[in-house]
């Protein structure tokens, strides 16, 4: 298959100038976006923004970047047409399979992009916040590649969660900090890794794991995560008859695989769809508010005081989410419905026992919404479906273990559901 | 900057103390620390404070460092709110004037002016928000001055130096120079790069310059004081407020401190 190479530059394309664009030196995606960072760093998101301009423009870096993307990381990545599934349906379902990529799951597509970045800008340490480990994983996993120090900055309880995940990032050479404010979770650890980032920001490049951050941060990983919408979209045109899917489904916490998702469709007639987690549905449930340096849809009290997200896939346990999609939902481009935990689980199983492929909890959320909305309006029989699959269930084994030991809130995960389409 | 400026009772008042020789402090607190948090406020300005800085506690304080973000949290775990401190404020008349510190989810929930308004309201003279930066300051400061609240400005080490200028210019009761790379919180001695700003800082105009971040002994406030108008004193005082003393033991140090900036 040959690699998917992205065209020359997104912003000249004539539809797209306005959706999912640069968003030019002040980072606003419409109401939404900004740099919202103490004094002190101010200096570094410029030099991050003009590093990256630089870089994106430069043949070069695109050429090294795709590479490493091809040689390390497994690009590109199958769309698997889901054909027992799409039967049970009565949908054409398609899978872009990210789970399928190095380290399991779409982040290393960002984090190799920023690694690569931060050391063509001379840097040599990078910092990254962590919930359930993925991202630190994959950048542990970066860094290690490129020969830079990586320090995670990880909630303690969820380092408690995911053991597996912290004795990984540090075979791979990484340490893992502690993080003992607040929740100890996932927005703890992006709130402490900003602070770290203050004190060292000459040698350091904070490598956010997803959509959100100060400008530049939301644009650029939706450019490094821009590959999946780009190879999907060369696929579908292979695989499906009218070229391109009806629906395209992506799982949103912050936000990235399903922003890199929809920048490859955002400029067809195809409906966009980011799932949330019931339990830290931004969009839904939120309010417009200020959080690690953007403005966005946040879950926060009526004083202002940010909640805590709660759901069963760690990686989609944070308040806010990523300001493009909080735009995409203003402007009506996108839409961000959400789905429960017993809806996740059973999502699961169903692709498991159809497929033969475990998704992760957190892209099971995506699944989940297809198998609730198929038949109805909203998914109507007949119709093409593209779901990114952004990463693969082996590391929620565990909790899946312990939620059949404990009877499962839905049920679905008794032995005597196998196989039956619920 | 120019001679027809009109300023804000925060800024008039600094000016006035600062020309006539005193180095100025401002101590700060977090409010809703203790429920006698508002005494804080009358032992500091017998003590000796110009202004003092009020901390409205946010869940996520991104710029501060362990004791304040401590504070924040016990003072958020005993149901402070905005709403709540701001009618205590408005209740407590103080002597010196008082800047709110906060966070800048806290200012735009309801938005940014019906904040500014509440903080009018209540007696709060200035407005400190440390994540909202030079570039995205337009829309609060707008609404700042419409309800005559003066938006404080920070600087920091490496803000460049025609930034700096326009922060000098912008800013109003006082610029705040933030003397270190990190966040809040103690430190020994003070930065080359520190006393540098504040000499840049007053370069710019005549607007009173404080430097904050670290400082917490009378030696270091003096020798803050060499090259900026005065300072700010923060986490030290919370360290022994969090501790569990009072008002009048507290005020102790901020004597102190006032001793220290007087002798320098």
């Amino acid at each position: 298959m040959e690699l998917s190479r992205p065209g020359p530059d997104a912003v000249g394309t004539g539809r797209s100038r306005s959706v999912m664009a640069d968003p030019g030196s002040t980072g606003r995606f419409g109401r939404f976006g900004g740099r919202y960072v103490p004094e002190s760093l101010v200096p570094a998101c410029e030099q991050l923004e003009s590093g990256f301009r630089a870089a994106w423009a430069d043949p070069a870096f695109r050429a090294g970047l795709a590479r490493t993307l091809a040689l390390h990381a497994g690009r590109p990545t199958p769309v698997t047409p889901a054909l027992r599934l799409s039967a049970e349906l009565g949908l054409t379902l398609l899978l872009k399979r990210e789970d399928l990529t190095h380290t399991g799951s779409h982040k290393i597509n960002n984090v190799l992009g920023q690694a690569m970045l931060a050391k063509r800008m001379g840097k040599t340490r990078l910092l990254a916040e962590t919930g359930a480990g993925q991202h630190g994983v994959a950048s542990a996993t970066a860094a290690a590649l490129l020969g830079l120090e990586c320090v995670v900055y990880m909630g303690e309880r969820d380092m408690r969660r995911q053991e597996l995940n912290v004795f990984r990032m540090e075979l791979l050479g990484a340490t893992v900090v502690a993080v003992r404010n607040g929740s100890r979770t996932l927005k703890d650890a992006c709130t402490e890794a900003l602070r770290g980032w203050v004190t060292q920001v000459d040698e350091a490049h904070y490598c956010v794991g997803s959509v959100m951050g100060p400008h530049p941060y939301p644009w650029m990983v939706r450019e490094f995560q821009r590959v999946v919408g780009e190879e999907a979209r060369q696929q579908c045109a292979a695989l499906l008859p009218q070229g391109r899917p009806d629906v395209v489904v992506a799982c949103v916490g912050g936000g990235s695989n399903a922003a890199g998702t929809f920048a490859g469709f955002v400029d067809t007639d195809a409906r966009l769809v980011g799932v949330e987690a019931a339990g830290g549905a931004a969009v839904s449930r939120g309010a417009p508010g200020v959080l690690h340096g953007y403005r966005s849809q946040v879950l926060q009290d009526e004083h202002g005081q940010i909640l805590e997200a709660h759901s069963i896939s760690a990686g989609l346990d944070y308040p806010g989410i990523g300001p493009e999609h909080a735009h995409l939902a203003d402007i009506g481009r996108a839409e961000y419905p959400s789905v429960t935990d017993a809806e996740v689980v059973e999502a699961v199983l169903r692709l498991a026992r159809t497929e033969g492929i475990v998704p992760a909890l957190e892209s099971a959320h995506a699944l989940a919404w297809v198998l609730r909305a198929a038949g109805t309006p909203q998914l109507p029989t007949g119709c093409s479906v593209l779901v990114t699959l952004s990463g693969r269930g082996d590391k929620d084994g565990a909790q899946l273990v312990a939620l059949r030991r404990d009877g499962a809130r839905s049920g679905a995960l008794r032995r005597d559901a196998a196989g039956t389409p619920r | 900057m120019n001679a027809t400026e009109r300023y804000g009772r925060l800024e008039t008042h600094l000016r006035r103390r600062r020309d006539a020789g005193r180095s100025l402090l401002v101590p700060y607190v977090t409010a809703g620390i203790s429920a006698d948090w508002t005494d804080y406020l009358h032992a500091y300005a017998d003590a000796g404070a110009d202004a003092i800085e009020v901390g409205l506690p946010f869940s996520d304080p991104m710029l501060d460092g362990a004791t304040i973000q401590e504070a924040s949290h016990r003072a958020l775990s005993s149901g402070t709110t905005t709403a709540g401190v701001l009618a205590r404020l408005a209740g407590t008349p103080v002597a010196v004037p008082l800047a709110v510190m906060t966070y800048a989810n806290i200012v735009f929930r309801h938005g940014a002016a019906t904040f500014c308004d509440r903080l009018a309201q209540a007696g709060v003279a200035g407005l400190i928000v440390p994540d909202v930066p030079y570039d995205e300051v337009d829309e609060l400061s707008t609404v700042a001055t419409a309800a005559g609240v003066e938006l404080v400005l920070l600087a920091s080490p490496v803000t460049a130096p025609t930034r700096l200028r326009r922060i000098a210019e912008r800013s109003r009761g006082f610029v705040y120079g933030v003397t270190v790379m990190g966040t809040t919180g103690e430190r020994t001695g003070l930065s080359d790069s520190a006393r540098a700003l504040g000499t840049t800082l007053r370069g710019h105009g005549s607007r009173p310059v404080l430097l904050g971040f670290g400082i917490s002994s009378p030696g270091q406030a003096a020798l803050a004081a060499g090259s900026a108008d005065g300072v700010v004193v923060a986490s030290s005082l919370m360290r022994e407020v969090l501790a569990g003393r009072g008002p009048r033991e507290v005020a102790g140090t901020v004597a102190a401190l006032r001793a220290g900036l007087d002798a320098g």
